[in-house]
């Protein structure tokens, strides 16, 4: 059977490439980095090549870089570094539509006494920056907003809000999870002072992260104890993945000019096909203003729930929701801060694309789903009811 | 000649069974175990086989362990986790002087937060006396941390006695295991404790993934907090390829700990005579009799161990003066301040620790050769010359 992968947006393939960096320090390369002798010395030399790989990518400073264990690590940790760092202030900004690495965060520590705005979105998953200006006081401590929504795939407009952000003096992270590797980021010139990556949303393993801390910005660690990663993250430096990371992100940035136009011809075919053949379907978000391997797409009158598993009989993997939700039967809280109509929410599929897609996977999408969604309409009270 | 590795705990090379298992599972790609599709399934089925293996290993039930980023996270979640969680009770946390920076530190910035602790002493061969637990517990008392072995000194405590001190005075007892688990046959049900931290690069396992075990019953808030991942204990992707390997270490370790036992009591015996034999004004730290099997802690007096590393790294030989993860700071081991050591025979500790792939041949090479190095440095010193 063909298998197509299309839920990249969860995690991706790790790289050919990747692996064959990452193979020699699971071998011979095994010392600790940071170790007196020579067996860590020699170690040593990989992470900072690693290091300034991310930091190529972000056109950053390698001392700028961090490794955490994860992208909600990184969140976190940017979150509680600055908490800690402005004691005396008490009040968080974020969105209804973080990934619940922020969201959950910040929900937490609401019950502990902080105070806490989460900005809605419009209709597309939009911000309104007059709300976000009008919520900033002298009592906000950080500013968290993602840089690119990883159900619907959109984009902020994260340098205008920066802007506004680092206007006010206060610290701005932004969780950059689904961007990296998919669209070019500029530290030098965004107005950013922390951002989130993850290793496995762009081909390096599960269980490697980065956080991006600018030059001069307060922060006090998460993990405390050695002081490894220049007294930022304690913890024993998980070397085959960081290797890993630093592979994975030279390869983002020499594939991202090409990429990143081919994917987003590929996304938008299966859109354009997908709408044509399937009635009462829509697209979530902004369409001017998404990433170009994402599509979130809501058909009437079934549950996303049994698309997914009649497409996985099919060999295609996509998913409806976030996978740190999927455990949950809620509908998604993304969809719902934008208002799509309850009737679509439990119907929506999202596909995500990378760069191992190919036009046959597209086809063979648009030739399965149409009937899927038929047979599913057929049994469907909902549907019946409407028609 | 090859290179010998007497710093075993700082870095350890993976058993051929744990990178074949890694390299399989990379070659493999699954899925994001949080998703709905089959790969995913997959995937988590992984991390439920090697969660029970991980249990095995020290006796739990496998729903009573999560899987952390490294020892460092593990020891960090559960001292944030049960002060939070407690703080309506009281704010007094009990430890020992001579914890790992990974207690010490997130110990020290409860205090920044209005916690109260108390550190209980050592005697000179660094056991912690039941009693002086039992003596400094206080009606606010949350949470006892002690480590199970000392990583500089190997000293074992008397863990049973203290949890029971710990039970009877409903105390939540956390006790930071890495330096024994994979080392020697531990037990979380015969020694009573609530919370015990672990590490897979203890025992020939990968580095970047560490295990907590979490007694049933036990309030703890998460210290990483995002998706539903552990049972919403510890947000964040699994580290999949770190946790097959690390299930695959433990189950190994398990099986093989009678026969790694003797090696290492064989190697311990050489290396011990040898030191004897061979160099005078020496002092072991630790305890004689309950000590890990693993690791001896040797003053050298006249020298300066940085010195010794250095020379013996010229000659392929890795050794360390404390652990990896303090080598950074020039500062005498406070281990060793604690059991009594001036400052000056402090300085010249080693800290020498080997492990089931170390032969007699590597010992006997390291001995002719610190024997040399030590002559050497000696006849450089002023303080021998006076003697």
């Amino acid at each position: 059977m063909k298998e197509v992968y299309a839920d990249n947006n969860a995690t991706t393939r790790v790289a050919p490439e990747v692996k064959e960096a990452m193979l020699p320090f699971f071998e011979d390369l095994y010392g600790n980095p940071s170790s007196m002798h020579h067996f860590g010395a020699q170690v040593e030399k990989h992470l900072i090549y690693a290091r300034e790989q991310v930091a190529s990518l972000l056109n950053a400073d390698p001392e700028e870089i961090v490794f955490t264990s994860c992208g909600t690590e990184s969140d976190n940790a940017a979150i509680h570094g600055t908490l800690a760092s402005y004691p005396e202030k008490r009040h968080i900004v974020t969105t209804k539509v973080e990934h619940n690495a922020v969201l959950h965060y910040c929900r937490h520590l609401q019950k502990n006494g902080y105070k806490v705005t989460e900005l809605a979105v419009d209709r597309l998953g939009r911000l309104n920056l007059d709300e976000l200006q009008n919520s900033l006081s002298d009592d906000t401590a950080i500013v968290s907003i993602m840089y690119a929504n990883n159900e619907t795939g959109v984009v902020f407009p994260i340098e205008q809000i920066g802007q506004i952000v680092k206007d006010r003096g206060i610290v701005f992270h932004t969780d950059a999870v689904q961007a990296g590797g998919k669209i070019p980021l500029n530290l030098s010139t965004l107005p950013v002072d922390f951002l989130s990556l993850s290793g496995h949303k762009l081909h390096a393993p599960k269980g490697v992260g980065v956080l991006y801390i600018r030059k001069g910005t307060r922060f006090s660690p998460l993990l405390i104890g050695g002081h490894q990663e220049h007294g930022r993250r304690a913890g024993t430096e998980n070397v085959p993945y960081i290797v890993g990371i630093g592979k994975a992100c030279e390869l983002a940035q020499s594939y991202m000019e090409e990429e990143r136009i081919r994917i987003g011809n590929l996304r938008d075919r299966l859109e354009i096909e997908l709408l044509k053949s399937i009635p009462k379907a829509r697209v979530n978000g902004d369409q001017g203003n998404r990433l170009p391997n994402t599509l979130n797409i809501s058909f009437e009158s079934v549950e996303g729930e049994s698309i997914l598993l009649l497409l996985s009989k099919e060999g295609i993997g996509a998913s409806s929701g976030s996978a740190c939700t999927s455990g949950s039967l809620e509908p998604s809280h993304v969809l719902r801060a934008m208002g799509v109509p309850f009737n679509a929410i439990h119907g929506s599929v999202r596909f995500s694309l990378s760069r191992y897609n190919t036009e046959g996977d597209i086809s063979y999408i648009i030739e399965k789903l149409p009937s899927i969604i038929g047979r599913l309409r057929e049994m469907s009270p909902f549907w019946s009811a409407l028609s | 000649m090859n290179p010998i590795n007497f710093d075993y705990i700082s870095s350890n090379p993976l058993l051929p069974e744990v990178k074949n298992a890694m390299i399989e599972a990379i070659k493999k790609d699954y899925g994001n175990p949080s998703s709905a599709h089959q790969l995913g399934e997959e995937a988590a089925e992984e991390i439920e086989k090697a969660r029970e293996k991980v249990a095995k290993l020290i006796n739990a039930s496998p729903d009573e362990i999560i899987f952390t980023s490294c020892g460092t996270e593990s020891n960090n979640h559960a001292i944030k986790g049960v002060a939070f969680a407690k703080k309506d009770k009281g704010k007094h946390i009990l430890t020992s002087d001579i914890e790992h920076n990974a207690v010490l530190k997130p110990i020290r910035t409860l205090r920044t937060l209005g916690y109260d602790t108390t550190s209980v002493s050592v005697d000179q061969f660094g056991r912690i006396k039941p009693d002086d637990v039992l003596k400094a517990i206080r009606d606010e008392t949350i949470l006892i941390s002690i480590m199970h072995s000392n990583n500089e000194i190997g000293t074992i405590q008397p863990i049973k006695e203290i949890a029971n001190i710990a039970r009877e005075k409903k105390v939540t007892f956390h006790c930071d295991a890495v330096a024994s688990v994979g080392v020697i046959p531990v037990d979380v049900h015969d020694l009573g404790v609530d919370l015990f931290s672990f590490a897979a690069n203890q025992f020939n396992g990968p580095s970047g993934v560490g295990g907590l075990y979490i007694r049933k019953g036990t309030s703890l808030w998460p210290l990483l907090d995002g998706g539903g991942q552990e049972n919403k204990r510890r947000g964040g992707t699994e580290n999949l390829i770190g946790i097959i390997g690390m299930g695959v270490a433990a189950e190994i370790t398990r099986k093989d700990m009678e026969s790694r036992l003797t090696h290492f009591k064989m190697i311990k015996e050489r290396l011990t005579n040898g030191l004897k034999e061979n160099i005078d004004d020496i002092i072991f730290n630790g305890h004689p009799e309950y000590a890990l099997p693993n690791l001896i802690s040797l003053s050298i007096k006249y020298i300066e161990g940085e010195s010794i590393v250095l020379m013996l790294d010229e000659k392929d030989i890795a050794v360390a003066t404390k652990s990896a993860c303090a080598s950074g700071s020039l500062r005498a081991s406070h281990v060793l301040i604690a059991i009594g050591r001036d400052y000056a025979d402090a300085q010249g500790t080693l800290v020498i620790t080997y492990g089931r792939d170390t032969s007699e041949t590597d010992v006997d090479r390291f001995l002719e050769a610190l024997k040399k190095s030590v002559d050497t440095l000696r006849k450089m010193s002023p303080l021998y010359q006076k003697k």
